[in-house]
């Protein structure tokens, strides 16, 4: 019985930590794409992230300062997206591709700048803390490696995600500023004809949504592992922008698609773990496949923006 | 009754034009309003109506000339600087979130919040809710856009203008959209609105609505400022002719019928609607050379199921439609257009009608690309087409004459002439039409009932299709009414009784 629990909280434990990660990035991909303009740059955005943070912490000894240039460094490719998208009117997707591309090949070339060579960084000297490992030890109010521990004692970024999604949902629904995302991202030419400047909200989003990928890098590099390598990142971003259109565009949605992603990662690591008789490559195709399933059986029919994708343009009037 | 304050002009507007590039939108147009006044502004579509409001809302800069406000001269460089100015306008395509409810879409741009921009729905909700109760504009601020009537929606655009302290409200075709009833209670709006001291522009083509609210019409024809007039002081028929530049005639021409063989037969025809109902439901009717067949009857009572499976895009569920003895049930649609030469008209031109970011001459030869000498060995010959083209505008009357427009770039007049100019050119044994004048104005009206009496006279079969009595008892020469999917009764054109017909459509016998 009380292997089970264990085993459940190693399950949940494991969830939490791969499923924080894309919560970031996706919550910017919801802030983005509730303005109206797509944004598949997030996997780029998040890349160069995690480069970022972690070079800032290995060399600045701050994980934390790691963080917030992590986010600053996405939000910069968020601002060329936005250019290239809101100001010049570019197709969307094709900017997105020109992200990605960016995003990792700026990254990897500062690495082999920074780290001779090298297509990774060195171990940075300080993680991301857990703020709540003072509850748990010998002596303490819970013991190591007990359910409680496996489950609660997790990165400060994991309870920082859940944080976001709250503030998201709050600011987009519950706040002027988030009314009028909405509004640009339903109905652009209404927004501009009561004098709101949709070119600054869609700016605005934009590279709040590279700073959010920014976040998810990071959280990735210097908390989930302590270092930056090319093989990071790979594909976390599109996942968080599957999550986030299977979500429904919503912030709670987006927070739930990424829990069952994490979900099935937690149980192919638990599976494997276990040495049950599967081939680990196998295995490691559950997550992919049961988000199929989810997204055709459960999730049904979703209504994107209305105007997502689309250019808005008022010049020559 | 009415209450202009002529002591106070409210707006003015001096010379204005406004150039698109090399077109001049607006040519030296001037327009006063006093407080108190619902000005109208008449002119066919595409005459620069909307360019000259857009002008004072501040969504176009005007290229020369000045506008005062209050006599004040004023620059109006966006919205924003309208509405400060008192200036709220309601656009002819609704500027309305959809997933909105009826307080968001109000208030939006100009919020209501507590602290640090939290929106404070509840006080936006009452303010609504009292500005609506005072203008007598009935609404649920709760209601999303998506769930609430046409004309809900209009009102809705109107408590932002006023939600905003707008004291000039300007309404770009607000009739068209709304039915009969909605019209008669957007006209009391617009009294109420004067009586509080308000000034109203309307944009419209409707001549009987300018003589119901206005006291002022200007009249603009291509860009160009015609007169400005006292409503009371003219006839419509004087109105329609400033508006477009001759003598109009309400009344439509023909000569003598010259009637022929009978060329398409329609026998028990039953096709079924989106839901499987039966919507055209043993539908009999026959067609002559030389003939108009106006189908007369209350919008969806099978009529556009009928035209669908004539057309071949829905399929039929019992029953035949035969051409000159021939069995066609079932043809596909492009069978119907270059086998049979059945052409149409459609309900919706947009949809149906036109590519919309087609060009004007691909949109002309949507029905003969594959033909030489459009084609030759399956590539497009771009010449050939874009000199048919040029064709087309002279023969048609399609402006601007331009063939490298898109079709959305076009007023709605002008894109029915593009679709005659395809239907017609190719000279169908039967034309289709259905509801080929909806939304259009006069001048545009008179140039669609001419093209279908054109066909007439050349002996060709013409079946029309509108909800409007009006057009079929003047346009045909038999009129057929459509009841819950069959026809209740066929009576000749000449010498017929309005009510009769009314009757019929009703569900009635006579
Ligand atoms: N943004 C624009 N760019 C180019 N041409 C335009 C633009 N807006 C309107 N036009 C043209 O100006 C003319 C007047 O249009 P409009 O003011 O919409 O007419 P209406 O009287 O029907 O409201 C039309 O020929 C239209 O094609
Ligand atoms: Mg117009």
């Amino acid at each position: 019985m009380e292997a089970i629990i264990k085993d459940m909280g190693f399950i949940i434990g494991t969830t939490l930590m791969y499923s924080t990660p894309l919560m970031f990035t996706s919550l910017g991909g919801v802030i983005t794409e509730r303005s109206g303009v797509v944004n598949i740059g997030l996997e780029g955005m998040m890349f160069f992230g995690a480069f970022v943070g972690a070079t800032v912490a290995y060399y600045s000894q701050s994980p934390w300062l790691g963080f917030v240039c992590a986010g600053l460094g996405g939000a910069l490719l968020g601002l060329i997206h936005a250019i290239a998208c809101v100001s010049f009117a570019a197709e969307q997707i094709v900017s997105g591709i020109a992200i990605n591309f960016l995003g990792s090949g700026f990254a990897l070339f500062l690495s082999r700048l920074f780290f001779d060579g090298a297509t990774q960084t060195l171990t940075i000297p300080k993680k991301i803390p857990l703020p709540f490992s003072f509850l748990f030890g010998e002596g303490k109010l819970f013991q190591s490696a007990g359910f409680m521990d496996l489950v609660f004692n997790r990165f400060a970024t994991v309870y920082l995600a859940f944080f976001l999604v709250a503030v998201v949902w709050f600011v987009l629904y519950k706040t002027k500023i988030g009314m009028r995302v909405q509004a640009v991202g339903e109905h652009p030419e209404a927004a501009d004809t009561l004098g709101i400047n949709v070119y600054r909200i869609r700016y605005g989003a934009v590279m709040t949504s590279g700073f959010f990928a920014g976040l998810g890098g990071a959280a990735m590099s210097i908390a989930v592992v302590s270092r930056f390598s090319n093989t990071l990142i790979s594909g976390h971003g599109f996942i968080a922008l599957a999550a986030m259109i299977f979500g429904k565009w919503k912030p709670q949605g987006a927070m739930l698609a990424c829990l069952l992603f994490g979900g099935a990662k937690g149980v192919e690591i638990y599976l494997g773990a276990k040495g049950f008789p599967v081939p680990s490559s196998l295995l490691a195709m559950l997550p992919y496949i049961l988000t199929i399933i989810v997204l055709v059986g459960v999730v049904g029919k979703t209504t994107p923006p209305a105007a997502i994708g689309r250019i808005f343009d008022k010049s020559g009037k | 009754m009415t209450a202009i304050d002529f002591s106070q002009k409210i707006v003015e507007m001096i010379d204005v034009v406004k150039k698109f590039g090399d077109f001049v939108a607006n040519d030296r147009i001037n327009l006063t309003v006093h407080k108190g006044e619902v000005h109208s502004l008449l002119g066919e579509n595409g005459a620069g109506k909307t360019t000259l409001v857009n002008c004072l809302y501040g969504l176009y800069r005007p290229t020369q000339g000045r506008i005062r406000i209050k006599g004040q001269e004023v620059e109006i460089s966006d919205p924003n600087a309208a509405i400060q100015l008192g200036i709220g306008m309601v656009h002819q395509h609704f500027m309305l979130v959809d997933t909105f409810t009826v307080t968001q879409n109000i208030i939006l741009g100009r919020e209501t919040t507590k602290m640090m921009g939290v929106l404070d729905i509840a006080r936006a909700e009452k303010k609504v809710a009292e500005i609506s109760e005072r203008y007598g504009l009935a609404i649920n601020p709760r209601d999303k856009i998506q769930d609430i009537s046409v004309g809900s929606q209009q009102r809705v655009e109107i408590l932002k203008a006023l939600y905003r302290g707008a004291e000039i409200l300007i309404l770009d075709e607000p009739t068209a959209v709304l039915t009969p009833q909605e019209i008669q209670e957007l006209v009391m709006i617009i009294r109420n609105l004067t009586q509080e001291g308000k000034s109203i522009i309307i944009i419209t083509h409707k001549l009987h609505e300018i003589k119901q609210v206005a006291d002022y019409c200007t009249i603009i024809r291509r860009g160009k400022f015609i007169d400005t007039v006292e409503v009371d002081k003219v006839t419509e028929q004087e109105l329609a002719s400033m508006m477009v530049g001759r003598e109009v005639s309400f009344a439509v021409e023909k000569k003598a019928q010259q009637k022929g063989e009978q060329i398409l037969a329609i026998q028990d025809l039953v096709v079924k609607d989106n839901r499987g109902i039966a919507a055209v439901n043993g539908l009999n009717l026959t067609l002559h050379k030389g003939e108009i067949l106006g189908i007369a009857g209350v919008d969806g009572n099978g009529q556009s199921e009928l035209v669908e499976a004539l057309t071949g895009l829905r399929k039929v569920a019992g029953g035949s439609i035969t051409l000159r003895g021939k069995e066609i049930t079932g043809s596909k649609p492009k069978e119907v257009i270059n086998r049979w030469n059945i052409r149409t008209i459609p309900e919706d031109r947009q949809k149906r009608g036109l590519v919309m970011e087609f060009d004007v001459a691909e949109n002309l030869i949507l029905e003969t690309y594959h033909d030489t000498p459009f084609s030759v060995r399956g590539m497009l010959n771009r010449d050939k087409i874009y000199a048919y083209a040029d064709h087309c505008t002279q023969v048609y009357d399609i402006r601007p004459t331009n063939p490298y427009l898109t079709a959305k770039s076009l007023s709605g007049g002008n894109q029915q002439k593009v679709i005659i100019a395809r239907e017609v050119s190719n000279d169908p044994e039967v034309l289709i039409a259905s509801q080929p004048t909806r939304g259009l104005d006069v001048g545009a009206i008179e140039y669609v009932h001419t093209a279908l009496v054109n066909q007439r006279d050349r002996g060709k079969a013409v079946l029309l299709i509108s909800f409007e009595l009006d057009e079929v008892m003047n346009v045909s020469d038999r009129i057929a009414v459509i009841f819950e999917g069959k026809i209740v009764g066929i009576v000749d054109a000449i010498g017929v009784d309005e009510n009769e017909i009314g009757l019929m459509m009703a569900g009635g016998t006579p």
